[in-house]
């Protein structure tokens, strides 16, 4: 539905920054819907009131009326609108729901998971490994930096050590806060290869505002090779291998495009 | 010497402007509690069992006697405000150092209480359910402190000169209003364990 | 300075009728309405000139960022914080609060209804002295050892909680102290308002021609009474933990976090509506005095404004959807916001359709007037893109959020309040501003206003988070075209600040040497125009005025003068 209704949308979020995850696209029709509904409503009640201030200036030979507002007919000027306003409003609180239960509520069975630990002032990753289990030895630790696979149902476990922090991954349109003594769950699946902020999205203290980390998407072969390479098992022959399997792809490409 | 303002007498609606602004207060006061006590049970509710057995360790025998006396001093500052509606100064001035007095044993008993307590080792720091027992029967307490003082005050201000008999309405309000908070801290505090 | 003469007020027994009171009674410890709404608004002006210094500073950082800040130095993260923080903190609480509602309200009230003086003129002073000690404690919060608090005007804990975390050990505590001072002030500030309101109105005035500002006022204040206690009980659970050791809000020892947000956001959000509801007030009394016309569907006005106070105990998680709260929750709170849109849009409408069929003069005042209907509207509408949920997992902690509060604040704390100035400067002083210099001010501030914080909306949308020092840091964010937005909005702040200038010379050169202005020379409705320019101590002699008629009586039909004062005695029976 949201590819449908994106058809017709000016993309408004887009134009400003890619859409890196699944879900971004349901945030952006969101947000132009809303542009759409508000804008036709604001730019109508703003022309009106400049038509007023210019129609009902003072002029010699005009004299004001008496006006009470309190005439069924004048009460109606206002009510009709405000009906009007209230189906917009329903409008946009369905979409709403829908966009807020797919990102927050509802979480797909994942493919792979990242735990992400806030603290006072960076954030560490930890990834599954080639066993692509957490918590096991092969598990990849890192520090400011996300290393995910492409088109890949991610889940998160996002945990603070100090005080509140925030998770926040604008391609993603993702943000989540980290409180001290949980662990809050979430999931993205990223369809962008590339390589983005993280943002701390909550006051934390002095290095809030250095506390970026980045985020790199990658095709799974060269998020393997990356695998590899990191492993905390990682030896000469596991960098060669997943080098190897990087040169046959992009053989296979050349030959195939 | 301030001039007598005109404003201070009228009452359009009624009612005198010293209840209005005393209502004021207490509604103020109704919040602040309101905001303690709400928070007190949702953490409650969210830490059942543990909490339970730390409340098990509050003196009841001495919160239902604290109970007895603010139950009675609030009779005792409804019998004052009555004396102050017949203009019987005595009468309203001995009712009201009786209120005082029972506030009194309520904070003697309060004394003791803490004092046990901390010797055994439950402090404000001691847990969570320490830290908010104190922090509202203290905030509680002050409060009937500064009730007491306003009461000795008025008695001795404005009855024994037999001037400003309202007030004695006006502080008993407030009086009940303390009272009332009291009744919901020592069935949260003392009796739920 | 204001001439408060010393008038004969006559009613039994006084003690100074050949007393003349010395300065510092007259001045310093009145109890006169007037001089204590004087004090709240010169220290309120005063606070908005440190408050908007701390946002030059600041936004020079963002704009040239690690360079040296003309009239401050280099800016460390830590100093940025606290600037960012006591910013806001300053706005809210020392600015908008006391000029809105305690200025204007101390001021206004008992001129507006009739009457002498407030109820309780001793409480009154007690509140401006409370106030002026929270002024210091937060001041005085900048001076000690590891300066002023930098947590955000929020204080989400524990970074309040625990100075391990905000490095604030002193700062933390006294900005705490000082924001509870302000709230007993304002409790006790209240008691007069509502009182004197009710009990002290002229004979004559139904409930229905009380001025819509002395009713706003008023909702205001009981808003503001029902919703700032848990705060209070929050305040006083996280001074302990500051200072006692307690772990209220420490998860790692039992606490809960999110605990403070909730009691904070109780309060935060019904807060924007205790200073909303005073300035739309004030463009009520501007629009229908300049617009020489009745106010637009009064009864709907004040339902709505009550209305939206008991709607706004309904919404404030709209401020956590993404904090961890329950996210069914969310649902909830989403329907809510949505639908507070509609008592808020019903007001504003009202405004707009007061216009219709008037015959409008644009003075200063009027100009402002008109300028917070159009701003706050978009202000207003912006706050749909945060209140639907979905969107604001995107938006929440950007610029967006930021450029939606400035619209909304702005046009209350300062738009308003300049047409407030103006309209009743007259009246406080005895002579008018200068109108020329005054459309001066007007030009450069919306102007100024507008190009500061346009670019924020965009560069909200494009990711920027909020409370970040320096954006060169974000390789997404760092690029010229952002970074152009910033250092344009920067020029357009200094831009508005400079264009306070003429409004601080005409204000003070207007006191002396202003066009004399008589009782009434806007010849409006309301009782405040029937005492002299200024008003006496005492205000309108021994006899107090009576009222006839509601106070928007403009143009009646069949009348040659197109204002009807409230006192007038109606034609049958004026001898």
């Amino acid at each position: 539905m949201f590819e449908f209704l994106d058809k017709f949308m000016p993309g408004i979020l887009e134009s400003l920054l890619p859409r890196a995850s699944s879900y971004a696209i349901e945030i952006d029709v969101l947000f132009d819907v809303i542009t759409i509904l508000v804008g036709f409503w604001f730019f109508l009640v703003l022309g009106y009131f400049f038509y007023l201030i210019f129609r009902y200036r003072q002029r010699d030979g005009h004299k004001a009326e008496y006006i009470s507002g309190e005439t069924h007919k004048q009460k109606q000027a206002i009510e009709i609108p405000h009906y009007l306003i209230l189906v917009c409003d329903v409008a946009i609180i369905i979409p709403t729901f829908l966009v807020w239960f797919n990102i927050k509520i509802d979480i797909p069975p994942p493919e792979e998971e990242v735990r992400i630990v806030a603290q006072q002032w960076a954030w560490t990753f930890y990834h599954a490994g080639e066993d692509r289990v957490l918590g096991t030895d092969d598990d990849i630790v890192t520090v400011n930096e996300l290393h995910i696979k492409n088109n890949t149902q991610y889940s998160y476990h996002l945990e603070s050590r100090d005080v509140m922090h925030s998770f926040s991954v604008p391609v993603f349109r993702l943000k989540q806060d980290a409180i001290p003594g949980r662990v809050i769950s979430g999931h993205f699946k990223p369809i962008l290869e590339g390589e983005w902020d993280i943002q701390c999205a909550e006051m934390c203290g002095v290095a809030h505002g250095i506390m970026g980390a980045r985020i790199f998407i990658r095709s799974e072969a060269e998020h393997n090779a990356w695998l590899a390479a990191n492993s905390p098992n990682s030896n000469g022959a596991g960098i060669l291998a997943a080098a190897e399997q990087i040169l046959s792809q992009e053989k296979e490409d050349q030959n195939n495009g | 010497m301030a001039h007598q303002i005109i404003a201070t007498s009228r009452s359009r609606t009624g009612i005198p402007t010293g209840r209005l602004a005393v209502w004021w207060i207490i509604g103020s006061e109704i919040l602040i509690f309101g905001g303690l006590i709400a928070t007190y049970l949702l953490n409650r509710f969210n830490h059942g069992p543990s909490w339970s057995a730390e409340a098990a360790h509050t003196n009841t025998f001495i919160g239902a006697a604290n109970t007895f006396w603010l139950l009675t001093s609030s009779l005792f500052v409804v019998l004052a405000h009555a004396a102050s509606e017949r203009k019987d100064a005595k009468k309203t001035r001995m009712w009201i150092w009786l209120t005082i007095m029972l506030g009194g044993f309520f904070m003697g008993f309060k004394t003791y209480e803490y004092t046990t307590e901390i010797l055994h080792g439950y402090t404000i720091f001691t847990s969570n359910f320490w830290s908010f027992y104190y922090t509202a029967t203290g905030l509680h307490g002050f409060h009937v402190v500064c009730g007491m003082v306003i009461m000795a005050i008025i008695a001795e201000n404005d009855i024994k000169n037999e001037r400003n008999w309202h007030r004695v309405e006006n502080i008993g309000l407030y009086w009940h209003f303390v009272d009332i908070v009291w009744i919901f801290l020592f069935p949260l505090m003392y009796i739920a364990k | 300075m204001a001439e408060v003469a010393h008038a004969d007020v006559s009613h039994g027994e006084h003690h100074d009728d050949h007393h003349e009171p010395s300065f510092w009674s007259k001045y310093i410890f009145s109890t006169d309405h007037k001089i204590i709404g004087f004090q709240y608004m010169f220290t309120g002006m005063a606070m908005a000139l440190i408050g908007g210094y701390f946002a030059y500073v600041f936004r020079m950082q963002l704009a040239f960022p690690g360079s040296s800040i003309p009239f401050w130095g280099t800016l460390s993260p830590a100093a940025y914080n606290s600037l960012v923080t006591n910013h806001g903190t300053i706005m809210i609480f020392w600015v908008a609060m006391p000029v809105l509602i305690a200025a204007m309200g101390n001021f206004l009230i008992p001129l507006m209804i009739g009457c002498d003086d407030m109820v309780f003129p001793r409480i009154n002073r007690l509140s401006y002295q409370i106030f002026l000690l929270s002024a210091v404690v937060l001041l005085a919060s900048f001076f000690v050892p590891g300066g002023a608090f930098g947590g955000a005007w929020t204080s989400y804990a524990p970074l309040s909680a625990k100075a391990q975390y905000n490095s604030t050990p002193f700062g933390a505590p006294l900005w705490l102290i000082a924001v509870t001072l302000e709230i007993v002030a304002f409790l006790l500030g209240g008691i007069n308002f509502i009182t004197t309101t009710m009990n002290a109105r002229a004979k004559g005035m139904k409930l229905y021609e009380i001025p819509m500002i002395v009713w706003m006022i008023v909702i205001a204040s009981i808003l503001f009474m029902c919703s700032v206690g848990p705060l209070v009980a929050g305040a006083v659970m996280l001074l302990f933990d500051q200072t006692l050791g307690t772990a209220f809000f420490d998860a790692n020892a039992g606490g809960d976090p999110v605990l403070w947000q909730h009691l904070f956001w109780f309060f935060g959000h019904p807060e924007v509506y205790v200073v909303l509801l005073p300035a739309m007030g004030i463009v009520a009394e501007v629009t229908c005095t300049f617009a020489r016309k009745k106010l637009f569907a009064y009864k709907l006005i004040l339902y709505s404004s009550i209305g939206l106070g008991i709607l706004s105990f309904f919404v404030w998680a709209h401020h956590q959807f993404i904090s961890g709260v329950d996210p069914r929750a969310t649902y909830l709170f989403t329907t809510t916001t949505l639908l507070i849109s509609i008592p808020v849009a019903i007001i504003l409408f009202a405004f707009v359709a007061t216009l219709y069929g008037g015959s409008i003069r644009f003075t200063t005042a009027m100009l402002f007037a008109l300028a917070f209907t159009g701003e706050f509207l978009l202000g207003g509408v912006t706050g749909i893109w945060l209140g639907s949920s979905g969107t604001d997992i995107y938006l929440h902690d950007t610029y967006f959020v930021l450029a939606h509060f400035h619209y909304t604040f702005v046009p209350i704390a300062i738009i308003a309040t300049f047409a407030a100035i103006y309209y009743w400067f007259p009246k406080m002083f005895g002579r008018k501003m200068n109108e020329t210099w005054g459309k001066i001010h007007f030009w450069g501030t919306i102007i100024g206003f507008n190009g500061i914080f346009i670019p924020l909306f965009i560069l909200g949308a494009g990711g920027q988070h909020r409370r970040i020092y320096n954006f060169q840091n974000y390789p997404d964010l760092a690029g010229a075209d952002m970074q152009d937005m910033r250092v344009f909005a920067t020029m357009s702040l200094i831009v508005m600040l400079v264009f306070q200038i003429p409004f601080l010379i005409n204000f003070i050169v207007s006191i002396k040497r202003g066009e004399k202005a008589g009782n009434n020379p806007w010849k409006a409705n309301t009782l405040e125009w029937v005492a002299p320019s200024p008003p006496p101590h005492g205000n309108f002699g021994p006899v107090l005025p009576e009222v006839y008629r509601g106070p928007y009586e403009y143009s009646v039909e069949g009348r040659e003068k197109d204002y009807w004062p409230q006192n007038e005695k109606p034609e049958s029976e004026a001898t």
